[in-house]
């Protein structure tokens, strides 16, 4: 529609447009903005929390532009300092600054966030598809492995990874992404098994098309309500997950920042005497997850049609 | 004999650093009876078996309950060469026979917890065990006692140690404080009963287990000291988590804590606590190592492996790193203080102790330049996930090799994956090591060192006759002076010319404790003097 | 019904398996022996002969087939031996633990109902007024904060505290009494940790309220007792609460279920001797019997709570049983 106004408005160069045209032409620009506008009145809490997101990923993205020091130097003259003009957090137990620290954490954080959520959330999705579309045996199988998983404890897992493959971001993402992947998987299924009822489904495979095809054009877009969903709860998570498996002793290690990791050990020991060591990490993990769920919910009210308000 | 013991007390008064910053009075203060000691352990023991465990956390809640032959001076527990007689009478007795015969006479008025008389027969019966242990049972630490032929009970109140040859090692040796004394009808009926069971003849007796939390001991009131102990009982509290124990002491719900705090939680407990909390600090008897894997190239090139020891900044680093963790003494291969260490002027002659650091580091690069070592590559260093001091010192470590350009990334492991890397799969390049011993005693200490095949406790896949000759001489020598020569000789072969383990520092021993806990003397090693029959409570 | 609890319970028994080999399995994958663990810990002088009598007295030098058997048939038999590293019965060493657990598990699940199904109710009734945000935003902070962070926050604040008013610092106890011993003492030393837990709790169940609520309260029902002029408490009360607990008491069984053995990181900072500090110990020492059982013990509660909700489910909501 808006080609036809543009092509319209070209034919008359070099008469002025008339009102009516510039009045087209601002309808139908409209719509996108407008929509926008809308969705911003209607969900305050999840266009602040996506902006905050968005701040995130940028600070993530260009950590060494916006970091004032390097975060894996040590400073030895000015170990645990409080908060001053030049260290605007402060010193950590090394004399490295926290505020550089926490914003190369943020690359940590969001990187293992992002990669074992979009993991875990597409594995989950895949499984979950075909486990629904195959149905049979193939699904009952499917079922208890997922259920093994799901009731095997997260923190066993995350140690045997750990313990077979070593610490770091990699083995990190691994030891994340396997509890998501039946928990998607689970909330897919279900979605998918509604959809794999309907007529549609049956008239396509009548049709001769095949399996392949049928999942992915058919079953897996009406799935993505879910799959989204599920993708933004698993991002708040796994910062979470990062954090305490980082403060276990099983994640990233040191001299890398990670929030986490800044919590522990020393963080402890001078949580007293130094205790923005103790603070600043935790405030950050908690606002990053807090922005991630606020938008997940928002993610979640606009996508799912039952939750709007009335 | 006797010279090197006046000249080791002396060296020993003045040379190890014993801070203690005392509230009240010391000196001629009268004992108080009663109260329960609460004191907090940082792991819990596998079993109650102390022949064959290893870890401190047996002794803390566990010594408590049994005697040993000798032990420790208790009221000098810092002197490595001052045993007194617990089970024994009179004074710890020489050798006869050439110095190959030891003869220890038994206390006729000790009784087991479960009432039984003890005599000879059971001192004998728990040393077969822990000498010549019986297929299937687990003696730890047999190997101390290659020296000796027998030992045998001529009657009912005298034990007799028969050795192969003379050797200044095995009385330290016999005040292992793990060699609990057992009930030879108990080990006749089942070798394994201690594994389980607990009757000893010590101060306290076993009251309750609570597994995982805390186990508990009263008061023996059939001790074989009379008047002692001045307590009660005891509750030793299991708390995994540093700062949670540093915390208790600080709430009031334990009193001490037997290992050690970083020196970061003594200055937030003095700074919270004043006069209420006193501060006992010891050189420890463990040291730091750094194991080089000799069969990972370029590190099978001497000259890489002294570029190595040549980069670390020892002196300085002692400075700053004793500010935040529990090390600090820069030493050699014997334990720093005892008269077979090496003094200040001793140790700057060997590579990575030199006074001036740009000199080192200078030699340090021409080295690897000249073993073409490939300085664009990371190599793996193997490190254990714990904070104190291992995780601190190997970030250092790392920032120290980085000053001659080589570039190495930390793997940290829990402690059995870093165990199973170090002994099994070797596939690192530098890693972490420490040596802990009990009883300050070099001449055993240091066998560490030797070659793989005779060391068993030796990860660097190398082997050196050259080391292990000086070690066989330095223990089968009567004489403190030679035996001070061949140290010095090996500490130069292992450190320097061949340069196979590197000493970083030794660590070093913090105890801060609430004012009111009296009687307990801090010693190099956090297994000593744990009998707790002296503690009394001046509340 | 009778057909659908027996099909459920028969698809209990290949979860317990696959559960069993995949704890199995991954134990034995990780490097380590206990033996050495043992023996290696002061990384001086030691006996390597003494390293094998250990390993022959474990049972970790038979072939691995023999070791699985050996489990499977003690699980079989309720049989879950002893544990590899103290030697006492596995039963005895747990025993204690899961007193403690369950009992911070309750507290926390009392706390969390307490707060959740007002606050949840409240939120979804006025959806998208600022009570509603307010509500949402103190969830959101319940499940965005790691619970160990606040943990210590909590302890450091007890200290601090009491040190600033009463000039002596107080802490909770570090060693546990059972509740009948001693209320006043376990109650002090447990309502910290059940706290710091209930309040994450309490926000997943907050939230789950509120969207369950919402979803019942667009009910075509609830609007024909709009209709017909019902008060709105009335409505919210006798007719859109009790069909919106389903799913809540879903999430409350799950929380639960979880909350035994994964409460690993708030035990190590309350130093509480419970079911996830035993895990963490176990498997680090390289203990295979105990991580085993307890797995299978956390597999089983798992199963079971999961068990009961999808009975009430089905019990519940006719249309399931039957499909």
């Amino acid at each position: 529609m808006a080609e036809d106004i543009f092509m319209k408005a070209e034919a008359m160069t070099a008469t002025a447009l008339s009102a009516d045209i510039e009045a087209e032409l601002a309808a139908a620009r409209a719509p996108f903005f407008k929509a926008f506008g809308k969705w911003v009145r209607n969900q305050p809490l999840g266009a602040g929390s996506g902006a905050g997101v968005i701040v995130m990923i940028l600070i993530a993205v260009f950590a060494p532009q916006f970091s004032p020091f390097d975060p894996v130097v040590s400073n030895y003259e000015r170990l645990a300092e409080a908060p001053s003009a030049e260290y605007w957090l402060g010193t950590d137990q090394f004399g490295r600054d926290l505020l550089s620290r926490i914003i190369w954490g943020a690359r940590t954080a969001l990187f293992i966030g992002f990669t074992s959520a979009i993991l875990g959330a597409t594995a989950g999705l895949v499984l979950g598809v075909g486990s629904a579309y195959y149905g049979g045996w193939v699904d009952l199988l499917f079922q208890r492995v997922m259920d093994v998983f799901l009731a095997f404890p997260l923190i066993i897992m995350a140690l045997a990874v750990v313990a077979i493959f070593g610490t770091g971001a990699e083995n990190v993402i691994i030891a994340i992404t396997i509890p998501f992947v039946p928990r998607c998987a689970r909330v897919v299924r279900s979605n998918a098994l509604s959809i794999r009822e309907m007529p549609y489904v049956d008239a396509a495979r009548a049709l001769g098309y095949g399996h392949l095809r049928i999942i992915l054009r058919h079953m897996v877009p009406n799935c993505m309500a879910a799959y989204l969903i599920m993708l933004t709860t698993f991002l708040g998570q796994a910062i979470l997950l990062e954090a305490s498996l980082s403060y276990l002793g099983l994640g990233v290690q040191e001299p890398t920042p990670a929030w986490g990791l800044m919590l522990q050990g020393g963080a402890e020991e001078y949580a007293e005497s130094a205790i923005w060591i103790a603070i600043f990490p935790g405030l950050a993990i908690t606002l990053a997850v807090f922005a991630f769920n606020l938008f997940g919910d928002a993610v979640r009210d606009t996508v799912d049609p039952k939750l709007r308000a009335r | 004999m006797k010279s090197i013991r006046l000249k080791a007390v002396c060296a020993a008064l003045s040379g190890i650093a014993i801070g203690i910053s005392a509230a009240g009075p010391a000196g001629a203060v009268t004992p108080k009876h009663g109260g329960t000691l609460h004191y907090v352990v940082p792991d819990e023991p596998p079993s109650y078996d102390a022949h064959r465990e290893t870890t401190f956390a047996l002794i803390h809640p566990l010594r408590p309950f049994y005697s040993l032959l000798i032990r420790v001076n208790p009221d000098n527990p810092s002197s490595p060469t001052d045993f007194v007689c617990d089970l024994c009478v009179g004074k710890v007795p020489e050798a006869t026979d050439g110095g190959k015969t030891y003869t220890f006479k038994i206390r006729n008025n000790v009784k087991f917890h479960s009432g039984d008389k003890l005599t000879a027969h059971d001192v004998v019966a728990t040393y077969k065990k822990i000498i010549w242990p019986e297929k299937g049972v687990v003696s730890a630490r047999k190997a101390y006692y290659v020296s000796v032929e027998s030992v045998s009970a001529p009657d009912d109140t005298t034990v007799v140690f028969k050795l192969k040859y003379p050797s200044g090692a095995f009385i330290p040796a016999l005040a292992v404080p793990f060699n609990f004394i057992y009930q030879k009808s108990a080990l006749d009926k089942d070798m394994h009963w201690y594994e389980k069971n607990i009757n000893g003849t010590g101060a306290f007796r076993f009251k309750e287990r609570e597994a995982g939390a805390v186990i508990r001991g009263e008061r023996n009131p059939d001790f074989f000291v009379k008047g002692r102990p001045y307590l009660d009982g005891f509750d030793a509290i299991f708390a995994k988590k540093e700062s949670l124990r540093v915390q208790a002491i600080r709430g009031d719900r334990a009193a001490i804590e037997f290992r050690s705090f970083p020196p970061k939680s003594r200055d937030d407990l003095v700074k919270a606590l004043g006069n209420k909390i006193t501060v006992e600090t010891s050189d420890w008897n463990c040291g730091l190592l750094t194991t080089v894997n000799h069969k990972s190239k370029p590190f099978d090139d001497v000259r890489a492996r002294r570029a190595l020891t040549l980069a670390v900044d020892r002196w300085g680093g002692s400075k700053y790193l004793s500010k935040i963790a529990i090390v600090k003494t820069v030493g050699g291969l014997a334990f720093p203080g005892h008269p077979l260490a090496a003094t200040k002027k001793e140790l700057e002659q060997i590579a990575g102790y030199w006074p001036d650091l740009k000199k080192s580091r200078a030699e340090a690069r021409k080295l690897l330049k000249e073993a073409g070592v490939d300085l664009s590559k990371t190599y793996y260093f193997n490190n254990r996930a714990v904070d104190q001091p291992y995780k601190i010192v190997g970030t250092w470590l790392i920032d120290q090799w980085k000053q001659v350009g080589l570039k190495f990334e930390q793997h940290v492991f829990p402690t059995g994956p870093f165990y199973d890397m170090l002994r099994n799969k070797k596939t690192y390049d530098v890693s972490i090591d420490f040596n802990c011993q009990s009883v300050v005693n070099p001449l055993l200490d240091v066998s560490k060192y030797l070659s793989e095949d005779r060391s068993g406790s030796q990860y660097g896949n190398f082997q050196d006759r050259e080391v292990d000759a000086l070690f066989d001489k330095m223990n089968q020598s009567g004489d403190p002076k030679e035996q001070r020569s061949l140290m010095r000789q090996m500490e130069k072969l292992v450190l320097d010319t061949h340069a196979h383990q590197f000493m970083t520092l030794w660590w070093y021993r913090i105890v801060p404790h609430r004012s009111y806990v009296k009687g307990w003397k801090i010693s190099p090693s956090h297994y000593l003097n744990q009998s707790l029959d002296n503690v009394w409570l001046d509340k | 019904m009778h057909r659908y609890i027996l099909k459920r319970l028969l698809l209990v028994i290949p979860t317990l398996f696959g559960a069993a080999v995949l704890v199995f399995t991954l134990l034995r994958l990780i490097p380590g022996d206990i033996c050495e663990m043992r023996m290696a810990g002061t990384g001086g002088y030691f006996d390597e002969s003494a390293i094998q009598t250990c390993r022959e007295e474990m049972g970790t030098n038979q072939p691995m087939l023999g070791q699985f058997l050996s489990f499977i048939w003690g699980l079989m038999r309720f049989d879950f031996g002893t544990s590899m590293w103290t030697g006492q019965p596995i039963v005895s060493e747990i025993a204690l633990r899961f007193e403690l657990s369950l009992q911070v598990a309750i507290m926390a699940t009392i706390v969390a109902i307490v707060v959740a199904i007002p606050l949840g109710t409240i939120s979804a009734v006025k959806q998208n007024t600022w009570i509603d945000y307010v509500v949402r935003c103190i969830s959101i902070a319940g499940i965005a904060m790691p619970a160990f962070w606040l943990g210590i926050l909590i302890i450091l604040g007890l200290l601090i505290t009491t040190q600033h008013w009463f000039g002596t610092p107080w802490m909770p106890p570090i060693s546990y009494r059972p509740i009948w011993e001693d209320p006043l003492y376990n109650l002090s030393m447990l309502i910290w940790p059940a706290v710091a837990t209930g309040y994450r709790y309490s926000a997943v169940a907050t939230r789950m309220t509120r969207s369950a609520l919402l979803e019942v309260l667009r009910e075509d029902y609830v609007r024909t007792a709009r209709a017909k002029g019902l008060w709105e408490k009335l409505i919210i009360r006798r007719h859109a609460l009790k069909n919106a607990m389903l799913p809540v008491i879903t999430v409350i069984g799950i929380e639960f279920a979880f909350l035994m053995g994964g409460l690993v990181v708030t035990e190590q900072v309350f130093n509480l001797n419970g079911l996830g500090k035993l895990f963490v110990e176990s498997v680090s020492n390289n203990d295979y019997t105990m991580t085993q059982a307890l797995v299978m013990l956390v597999v089983m509660v798992f199963i079971f709570v999961n068990f009961v909700v999808d009975i009430c489910y089905a019990w519940l909501d006719p249309r399931i049983r039957y499909g």
